[in-house]
């Protein structure tokens, strides 16, 4: 498959924070690409870079051919763009939002109405096509921003934490929505921070901290990297502190994790050190409520390789008011 | 039309559908002046068709400046202005666009002063071609400074108030109330670059007997410079200040 969006060696400094340092990646053509990371890691502002919204301070990066930079107006026409902010006009209907951003993406005024009912259709907005923006659901108006970004039938679309702030049944919706995106040959390229909602939908991954890239691989790629890892999943009680401490020394433990209340232990040969764990435990007065032993799924990967515990990736970004700056 | 003209008007369509045509605001844009007319008829109605080509500048130096500069700060805070940024729209069209929506405003509330002028004021119109255009070209050139002023602050009433640092002290710099002619001269000198003053000139011209202090057509080519110069202002301010701010 041929690259439809290419980014080399992106750079872009806030002050003295890098946001973004050397970030290169592919997209191919029809895949979903994931740019997974915790928040603050870089990600909206390589997507800004990439729509041609940021200026990088060097690297290069093309979208269908077109330099986002030296013609970032012919990069523009070829992208959606999906930001995190449900931005569409408040004052405008569902209809005229839309056909506001086909008369800006140039789309030939006979396909206005067609093309924007068949979106409002798609997107089950169409009974409300004549109610405006401002008094939609949170939902509707991801759902309606989306639809905004496929009006001149863009062959890649960019996605910014699109299902932030949604409830589980918008956000399901969501995610039905961009598959069916990718079934009719739309390349995606979707940043987020949540592990699962990556692993879901996403053919690659990019798995950005700090504003670098650490690794770029499949899903089944990023799990292979650690299939040799045994995990063991412990359910505690009580949990304390030097005990923790304790099962970090502990033979055979490479690594723990603690989230709600599980412990994870990872190591290449845990389960044969199970008895010495167990013993461990119970000397300091510990009850064990519940133990197994796990697949690795990425999450665990994305533990493994990033260093980052989990529950950083799992803090929502808290959203902007209405006013919040840009 | 030119792909980025025809973009440009789609973006003024918007901006009057989304704001300037909605009913508090048009007789908002109306009340300042009659407000002043009645003022100044009641104080002496014979001297009325004096300031009638002062308060035609003013009605388009209030109208123009005002929308420009609120729309585009609105637009900053929620969001929707990145809409337009990421939209393939150069920013030059983004700047027309946005500046003829606010001009055409401007230029109809100037243009409803005017038609008040044979029955109010006893004005003869003697350029129409003149008038129209001075019309038109003033209310491009303050629909510039309010996006000027946009590039300046981050919120609506900061643009308001910014505005009026500029507007007040223009209403008595460019001959609005008393004849420019008969300010002192460093005032005369401060008034010349500022385009209040070519505005209300060219109305003298056209509407009082051609009795203006400049020549017409060095009024329209100072209009023009302004419009250019300002152009070029705010689309460098625009990319300087977006690069800050993204």
């Amino acid at each position: 498959m041929t690259a439809i969006v290419e980014a080399r060696h992106l750079q872009k400094t806030y002050g003295k924070i890098r946001a973004v340092d050397d970030v290169s990646f592919e997209i191919k053509a029809g895949e979903i690409f994931g740019l997974l990371g915790p928040n603050g890691a870089g990600k909206t502002t390589t997507i800004r870079m990439l729509s041609g919204l940021t200026e990088p301070d060097s690297g290069e990066a093309c979208v269908d051919g077109c330099d986002v930079v030296k013609d970032s107006v012919g990069a523009k026409q070829r992208l959606g763009v999906v930001p995190e902010s449900s931005n569409l006009y408040g004052e405008l209907t569902a209809l005229e939002n839309l056909i506001y951003m086909a008369q800006l993406y140039g789309v030939p005024k006979s396909q206005w109405i067609n093309r924007a009912e068949e979106l409002l259709k798609q997107f089950g907005l169409y009974e409300r096509k004549d109610g405006r923006f401002q008094g939609f659901s949170r939902g509707m108006k991801r759902r309606l921003t989306i639809a905004a970004a496929l009006m001149h039938r863009p062959r890649i679309v960019f996605l910014d934490e699109p299902t932030t702030g949604l409830d589980i049944m918008s956000a399901r919706g969501l995610r039905r929505t961009i598959r069916e995106l990718q079934q009719s040959g739309v390349s995606v390229l979707l940043t987020t921070h949540l592990i699962q909602e990556a692993e879901d939908l996403c053919s690659r991954i990019a798995v950005i901290v700090k504003g670098k890239i650490l690794l770029v691989d499949t899903v089944e790629g990023m799990k292979q990297r650690v299939k040799e890892t045994e995990i063991l999943e412990l359910e505690l009680e009580p949990l304390n502190e030097p005990l923790l401490d304790a099962l970090k020394a502990a033979e055979g433990v490479e690594h723990i994790t603690l989230s709600n209340s599980r412990l994870k232990l990872y190591g290449k040969t845990i389960m044969r050190k199970l008895p010495g764990v167990i013993r461990l435990i119970e000397s300091r007065q510990v009850d064990i409520v519940n133990i197994r032993s796990v697949t690795p799924s990425l999450e665990d990967a994305f533990v493994k390789l990033t260093g980052l515990e989990a529950d950083i990736m799992r803090i929502d970004k808290p959203l902007k008011p209405p006013g919040g700056d840009a | 039309m030119n792909l980025s003209l025809q973009r440009a008007y789609y973006i003024a369509c918007k901006d009057l559908k989304s704001y300037y045509l909605k009913p508090p605001l048009i007789s908002w844009g109306l009340l300042m002046p009659v407000v002043f007319i009645l003022a100044f008829y009641l104080r002496n109605p014979q001297g009325i068709s004096e300031v009638a080509p002062g308060l035609i500048g003013l009605t388009l130096l209030f109208s123009s400046t005002s929308m420009a500069a609120i729309v585009i700060t609105f637009e900053k805070r929620i969001n929707a202005l990145e809409r337009l940024l990421l939209a393939p729209v150069s920013m030059q069209t983004l700047v027309l666009g946005k500046a003829a929506g606010s001009s055409a405003f401007g230029a109809v509330m100037g243009a409803a002063v005017l038609i008040m002028g044979p029955a109010v004021f006893g004005l003869s119109v003697s350029n129409i071609v003149l008038l129209l255009l001075g019309l038109v070209l003033s209310a491009v050139v303050f629909a510039f400074m309010g996006l000027l002023i946009s590039v300046a602050v981050r919120e609506v009433f900061e643009a308001m108030t910014l505005s009026n640092f500029f507007r007040f002290p223009m209403v008595f710099l460019c001959g609005v109330f008393f004849p420019f002619e008969s300010l002192p001269k460093i005032l005369k000198a401060v008034g010349l670059f500022l385009p209040l003053t070519y505005s209300v000139d060219l109305f003298r011209f056209c509407l009082l007997d051609q009795r203006s202090f400049l020549n017409p057509y060095l009024d329209v080519a100072a209009l023009t410079a302004f419009c250019l110069i300002l152009f070029f202002f705010i689309n460098t301010a625009f990319m300087r200040r977006l690069r800050e701010q993204y």
